[in-house]
């Protein structure tokens, strides 16, 4: 009797078997990879083998982007036509190179040797326009009007601007080795100190989430070490996937070692035997940076006898950047935001208390605890503490990553970056991302500080800084907002689920010129209620950037009325 | 223990735990719920239910907030109003409410336009008529959720459905939308029954709104037929 031979399939999922659900992801990932796609013997030897419900898997790939149930290529070409691509003709992009295969935007040769999407915001906004060719081993494309391409084995330059170079010290010149690194200096004052001594530190500096909630570290990890159940779990965000943001991009890529040092202390100070960096889907180039680094750091014994990490890779959706999604996407369910309370600290991920911190928050802790709070809160103003990466990004000179002390200007931070692109004038800036508002000129001299900013009416939110020239029609603008939202709604709550496309239809029009009396109150009747009522974060800012626009601008909303740019 | 707070502006007492709909309901005070019911986790996702609590920043689904001592509640403020018919305008706007009363109820009581939403995409599906024991039509289905927790944990346990797309694309489907019979659906009817919309319904019934005969049926047979072994 001969035994068969195991399929590939299940060759390339076994490791994921002992996870069970959890494996999902993985294991669907993987089935992709061999495929392209997920074909229904796939799904059904994933669902037997990790014992998951065949609906439930289904109902999976359904909601991740990057999973497909239809016959789709390997090679894939996904053009990022998001805010700021969308400044620099991601459309004509995306246009012509349909045009050159034949193909409608998201469609598949009939021979499956090609696929072509358009994509949500790629982290790649200083590049813009950006484009992500997926399983070609030689880019068919590159060249194409000036966009900057990646790949899994092509990642995109880093560039780091600023006053201050603390955080960002190891970036701009490539990955930063253990070696170059140094050793765990943090970690190692850490473990001379008591856990309570270690959050007693942190929350003294001052330091708050750096993702675009700004909740204060020290008292998330307080919560999370004084809470019942074991065992505990650090989980680092970085499914940075906010339009106009790419520092956590640039943070993973550059100095590896960092985050995963500040994951150490973290886990150190609430007692975690376990970790995970969940990163989104569109980021492959930096998943074996950071393999790389956790071998490093096995090596050198910071790794693999307490506290592991394990990286876990996110398949399209901006949801999953929100925390408790987040946890339903590593537990291998859809990405459903939970009601909150109970919250992470005693209820997070697999049900157990949990301290999950953005990229750049577990970038700051070890600095913190190398040389104290008091010499961190040297920077900075006495509510926002130390420095803060700025992504800039649209019609500036110099767009990238900009590290500056907590309170310079916006008028300072757009002089570093050579101010607007090639002399025009300011229209405005979107600050903190889709999620985020519009400031005008009238705005230049509010000091980017939690407090300051919070005065003026603007979100800090992940540290996004888009500016718009005087020639940009800012209902383009919107329209892209709003298809982003409509895209990336989840679907759970109604405010959300049904507002983000309403308000989607409403902005269309207002685009095209085809204003409907009394569709001013309709839009804000629908993000008010997406604002007020929605389940989470993201329905809860779904709209507002439009709501901002719509005091700035009203005449953009109403019949009749024509923008700056079309009147010229 | 009990927990004494306002709602309303009145003074209620009611045990540690419940939640503000509880304590709303048995004070006689009127808030509306669609994805609510009885038998299913409360996921507070219509936000129908939403009130209004003095210090927090966003309005908060009472089928799952508790009540909290010295919390003050207000189930009709403004924001509370808007909210709520804002949403079912919008339902208007995506679904076929035409079988379910409950709703067009409510609309009529917030005064909520049903063409508020003038060239919006509706969710239009074709009738999925694939067993002889119910239909489902999903230009009715506002995914409340129901069907797909009482076929899961919430009572049996099937597993036969789940969700497909995302967002406002989202629908309730099967595995690659296999017909019911090739699922592990055991055609108990839990499903048909927690539906609120008419999105699930009967066959027999379906069969004698769509002008078929009872004699008719009676020739087809359909409630006898079984379920084809995969």
């Amino acid at each position: 009797m001969t035994v068969a031979e195991p399929s590939p399939l299940y060759t390339a999922i076994e490791p994921y078997i002992p996870l069970g659900r959890s494996g999902l992801l993985p294991a669907l990932h993987a089935a992709q990879k061999i495929y392209g796609w997920v074909p229904e013997s796939a799904a059904a030897e994933i669902a037997k083998a990790l014992r998951v419900p065949l609906a439930d898997v289904h109902g999976v790939i359904e909601f991740y982007s990057l999973f497909y149930d239809m016959p789709t290529s390997k090679h894939v070409i996904r053009v990022c036509t998001d805010v700021a691509c969308a400044l620099k003709d991601a459309d004509g992009i995306l246009d012509r190179l349909c045009a050159r295969h034949g193909l409608h935007p998201g469609q598949t040769t009939d021979d499956l040797s090609l696929t072509i999407e358009p994509s949500p915001c790629l982290g790649l906004c200083e590049h813009a326009p950006a484009v992500w060719e997926t399983g070609s081993e030689q880019t068919t494309v590159i060249g194409e009007d000036g966009a900057t391409f990646v790949s899994e084995n092509r990642r995109p330059p880093s560039r780091v601007y600023g006053s201050v170079r603390i955080l960002t010290a190891n970036c701009g010149n490539g990955t930063t080795s253990l070696a170059k690194y140094g050793e765990y200096a943090g970690l190692k004052k850490a473990k001379a100190m008591t856990p309570e001594q270690v959050i007693a530190e942190v929350k003294a500096s001052g330091l708050v989430g750096r993702g675009g909630a700004a909740f204060p570290t020290g008292v998330k990890w307080e919560g999370a070490a004084k809470a019942e159940g074991s065992p505990k779990y650090v989980i680092c965000n970085a499914d940075e996937s906010e339009p106009g943001t790419f520092k956590d991009r640039v943070l993973m890529l550059d100095d590896p070692h960092r985050v995963i040092e500040g994951m150490c202390i973290a886990a150190y100070a609430i007692g975690a035997a376990k970790g995970y960096i969940y990163i989104r889907g569109e980021y492959p180039y930096i998943v074996p940076v950071l393999e790389n680094a956790l071998n490093e750091a096995r090596g050198a014994g910071y790794l693999g006898n307490d506290f592991d990490i394990e990286i876990r890779v996110g398949a399209g959706a901006y949801i999953c950047g929100e925390e408790t999604a987040l946890f339903e996407s590593i537990e291998g369910k859809r990405g459903f935001p939970r009601i909150k309370p109970p919250f992470p600290t005693t209820h997070g991920v697999f049900g157990k208390p949990t301290v999950i911190n953005n990229v750049e928050t577990l970038c700051t802790v070890p600095m913190i605890i190398a040389q104290g709070a008091a010499e961190y809160r040297k920077l900075g103003t006495e509510k926002s503490p130390g420095s803060k990466l700025f992504c800039v990004s649209g019609d500036v000179e110099r767009t990238g990553v900009y590290e500056v002390p907590f309170g310079v200007t916006l008028r300072e931070l757009l002089e570093m970056a050579g101010g607007v692109k090639d002399g025009k004038q300011l229209q405005a800036v979107l600050f903190g991302g889709a999620a985020g508002a519009f400031a005008t000129s009238e705005h230049l001299d509010v000091k980017l500080t939690f407090e300051d900013l919070r005065a003026a009416g603007l979100p800090l939110g992940s540290g996004v800084v888009m500016v718009f020239d005087e020639t940009r029609d800012m209902r383009r603008v919107l329209k892209s907002l709003g298809h982003f939202f409509a895209h990336e709604s989840c679907g759970k709550c109604y405010p959300c689920q049904m507002g983000t496309q309403r308000q989607k239809e409403i902005l269309d029009r207002i685009a095209e010129g085809k204003v409907l009396a009394d569709d001013f109150a309709r839009l804000q009747d629908v993000g008010w209620t997406m604002t007020d009522a929605s389940l989470c974060g993201l329905g809860q800012t779904a709209a507002s950037a439009v709501l901002s626009a719509m005091k700035l601008w009203p005449g953009l909303f109403v019949e009749g009325q024509t923008s700056k740019v079309e009147r010229q | 223990m009990t927990v004494t707070f306002t709602m309303d502006g009145k003074e209620i007492t009611v045990e540690d735990g419940q939640t503000l709909l509880e304590a709303a309901r048995e004070n006689g005070i009127d808030i509306p719920t669609i994805c609510w019911h009885e038998a299913t986790t409360a996921n507070g996702l219509c936000r129908m239910c939403v009130v209004e609590v003095e210090g927090w920043r966003t309005l908060q689904p009472a089928c799952v907030v508790q009540a909290g001592a010295g919390m003050k509640v207000q189930t009709r403020s403004e924001k509370v109003v808007r909210a709520r018919k804002t949403i079912l305008e919008m339902l208007a706007s995506t679904m076929d409410l035409s079988d379910a009363p409950d709703i067009l109820t409510m609309m009529d009581e917030y005064g909520a336009d049903a063409s508020r939403f003038p060239d919006a995409v509706r969710r239009v599906s074709e009738v999925k008529d694939d067993n002889p024991m119910y239909i489902r039509d999903y230009s009715k289905c506002l995914l409340c959720w129901r069907c797909v927790q009482v076929c899961a944990d919430d009572a049996q346990y099937t597993y036969a459905i789940n969700f497909e797309g995302r967002g406002y694309e989202t629908q309730i489907g099967t595995f690659f939308d296999k017909p019911i019979p090739e699922t592990t659906c055991v055609l108990c009817g839990q499903c048909v029954g927690v539906c609120p919309t008419g999105a699930l319904k009967p066959k027999r019934q379906y069969l004698l709104e769509q002008g078929v005969s009872p004699e008719e049926i009676s020739v087809l047979n359909t409630g006898r037929k079984k379920r084809k072994n995969v």
